[in-house]
């Protein structure tokens, strides 16, 4: 099977359905060449005026999404860097998530909000956020965070063939990871979790980057004779908590790991949904890691210390794990 | 222009529903009838009757807050709008949305919208559909002097003239943004002035005037259909009751100010001239707004005899569930 990067499975997947269904148009900033993260890469070539180079105006992009949505078309439009949802929130939040609700039922909206999130190249604090959580505190969207290119490529398609608002939120730090991803299409269901890697002691519920950092984790615990089992929701909302719930049943420890901010962050939600749900099960507090409380600094010995990583999932494994004799 | 006189009277039975309706709303809520912020239409018909008449139902329009006189100009039913109001799962919204969010996609009515500026990328966006199926269709938005400050108005307006899509923006300048009069809100007089920022025509018309609004509003949507891309037209107009409600509790307006708009009232000028021409006669007038207030009644009583909203509804329409496989809830 063909080994591809995360970069190539966004093109792949909206060039397959674009394909399929003339309905189907993007547009967002510089994607004619390829957009910033080669998002885009190639499909100006073939399909011409359906990839819109559009000036830099995120509210007209994200507003130009509902308006074609109301009136039949499926838009997928870019945020280049998710930092800048804050110049089209309105757009996002009042209009895409609400209309259905509001106007009672009558309008669909298919739209895909494409962005990349994350910090890891000292882009500073407005070009390096992690803002999944702000979505998900919104009913009306659906947010999907994929952590390598398989999930990409089929989590991509699902959102397009969906016919409800999602926000695709590409990880930086991901672009460049790379897998085996079929050539042909394939549609990866949103809402459903994905045990990344099974193991007994401590369920690591891990999103976007944090995936890897998870895997690394359990590589070096699993030196120690620890088994971590590694969840990643994939889809943030709607949230699978069964599969979550049915790994803490079976490890009874669990840590959430988040690359954004961690008060008021997502893991949050996870950990509380964990202990209503789970709470005869746990045999120790659930523990959480994500970034401190502060911006995203630039220097990269300040971000390094800034960002989540491993070392800090071991940590916080370490916490929870039972003492030994 | 020539006007077919079957269009003048059709015009006119329309903008004496956009009145009555509105002036109904304004009891009902004086009699706490009805719930939440309502922002009445009266003074301002002759805009959205004007353009609205050029429209059909395969055209959009985008609304604002104060929205009534748009689905109405659209083709709206009072009897779900009112139903709206009163919360009644019958209501166009099944009472989710209530006034400010008062809409029909049927009819290619796209909202109102209770955030002031909303609605110029989300015409854009119709716009765009309509250009993308080289259909022929337009989109219309309809927004306010206020609306014409905020970014999403700008960023919109220069996306429609770089694109060329058949967008007409109509801004109902009605000289008052909320409770704050224009010249305190933007340094200009004529807003069509904007548009020459982004290589579209900009006009301004008496928007008391349901001839000259319906005359520049048929050349733009014309030229919008012809592909020649998006025009700004402003219409002067005035609102006869406060920003939210009826009664002016925050300001008082220059009574000579007020006088002056009301002398102009579209609703009295229109059907003189109209029996001027001989397009219409004194008794047509008078039944025609004797069998529209019969309407409103009956409207409002079918929304009052509606049940009110279910709360076991309360978590429908969220979502819209999957229709195919591939899709997912």
């Amino acid at each position: 099977m063909p080994v591809k990067t995360v970069t190539q499975a966004v093109p792949e997947a909206l060039s397959q359905e674009m394909s399929r269904d003339p309905n189907i148009f993007f547009a967002g900033e510089d994607l004619s060449v390829g957009g910033a993260f080669g998002t885009s890469q190639g499909l100006k070539k073939d399909f011409g005026d359906r990839v819109i180079d559009t000036p830099i105006s995120e509210s007209a992009i994200a507003g130009l999404a509902v308006g074609a949505a109301a009136a039949g078309l499926r838009p997928v439009v870019e945020i280049m860097f998710m930092d800048f949802v804050g110049v089209c929130m309105d757009e996002i939040v009042n209009q895409m998530a609400k209309m259905k609700y509001m106007f009672g039922g009558k309008a669909t909206l298919p739209i895909v909000v494409t962005t990349a999130a994350g910090a890891g190249f000292s882009m500073a604090a407005q070009h390096s956020q992690s803002l999944e959580a702000w979505f998900c505190h919104i009913p009306g969207l659906k947010v999907v965070m994929p952590s390598n290119a398989y999930d990409t490529k089929g989590l991509l398609i699902s959102a397009i063939r969906d016919d409800n608002p999602v926000i695709f939120i590409v990880i930086k730090r991901n672009l460049r990871l790379r897998e085996e991803v079929p050539d042909e299409p394939y549609a990866i269901p949103l809402g459903v979790a994905e045990v990344k890697r099974e193991g007994s002691d401590v369920t690591v519920v891990a999103t976007g980057h944090m995936v890897t950092q998870a895997q690394r984790a359990a590589d070096q615990l699993a030196e120690r004779g620890v088994s971590l089992e590694v969840v990643d929701p994939r889809t943030l909302s709607p949230l699978d908590m069964d599969t979550i719930v049915a790994s803490v049943q079976k490890t009874s420890r669990a840590v959430v790991a988040q690359e954004g901010v961690q008060f008021c962050g997502f893991g949050a939600e996870i950990a509380a949904a964990i202990q209503e749900q789970a709470f005869d099960y746990l045999d120790a507090p659930v523990k959480r890691v994500g970034a401190p409380f502060s911006p995203v600094p630039f220097s990269p010995s300040l971000e390094e210390a800034w960002l989540p990583a491993a070392d800090d999932i071991v940590a916080a494994v370490d916490e929870i794990l039972p003492a030994r004799a | 222009m020539d006007i077919a006189h079957d269009t003048l009277r059709q015009m006119y039975e329309r903008m004496v529903l956009l009145r009555e309706f509105d002036e109904r709303c304004g009891r009902l809520m004086q009699e706490n009838r009805t719930k939440g912020a309502v922002h009445l239409y009266c003074g301002e018909e002759a805009v959205a009757v004007g353009v609205c008449t050029h429209l059909s139902n395969d055209d959009y329009i985008t609304s604002t807050h104060r929205g009534h006189g748009h689905l109405l100009a659209k083709g709206g039913d009072p009897k779900f709008m009112y139903a709206e109001l009163f919360g009644r799962s019958s209501g166009y919204c099944k009472g989710k949305g209530g006034s400010m969010h008062i809409a029909d996609l049927d009819l290619g009515m796209l909202g109102a919208n209770g955030i002031v500026g909303a609605g110029p990328p989300i015409a854009l966006g119709a716009a765009f559909a309509c250009h993308y199926r080289q259909d022929g269709n337009v989109a219309v938005c309809f927004f306010g002097d206020g609306a014409s400050n905020e970014g999403t108005f700008h960023e919109a307006a220069n996306m429609a003239g770089l694109f060329r899509v058949p967008l007409v923006l109509v801004c109902e300048n009605n000289l008052y943004g909320e409770w704050t009069k224009q010249a305190d809100h933007q340094p200009i007089d004529d807003i069509a002035d904007r548009a020459a920022s982004y290589d579209m025509p900009g006009v301004t018309v008496d928007g008391m005037d349901a001839f000259a609004v319906y005359e520049a509003a048929g050349e733009a949507i014309a030229r919008a259909r012809r592909g020649e891309g998006p025009t700004l037209l402003e219409c002067k107009t005035y609102r006869y009751y406060d920003h939210v409600g009826v009664d002016f509790g925050k300001i008082v307006r220059d009574p000579d100010e007020v006088a002056a708009w009301k002398a102009r009232d579209p609703l009295e000028q229109f059907p003189r001239r109209l029996m001027e021409m001989g397009a219409i006669t004194q008794t047509e007038v008078d039944r025609i707004t004797s069998e529209t207030r019969a309407r409103i009644e009956a409207a409002v009583d079918f929304a009052e005899a509606s049940p009110v909203a279910d709360p076991a509804f309360l978590l429908d329409d969220v979502y819209t569930p999957a229709a195919a496989e591939g899709a997912h809830v």
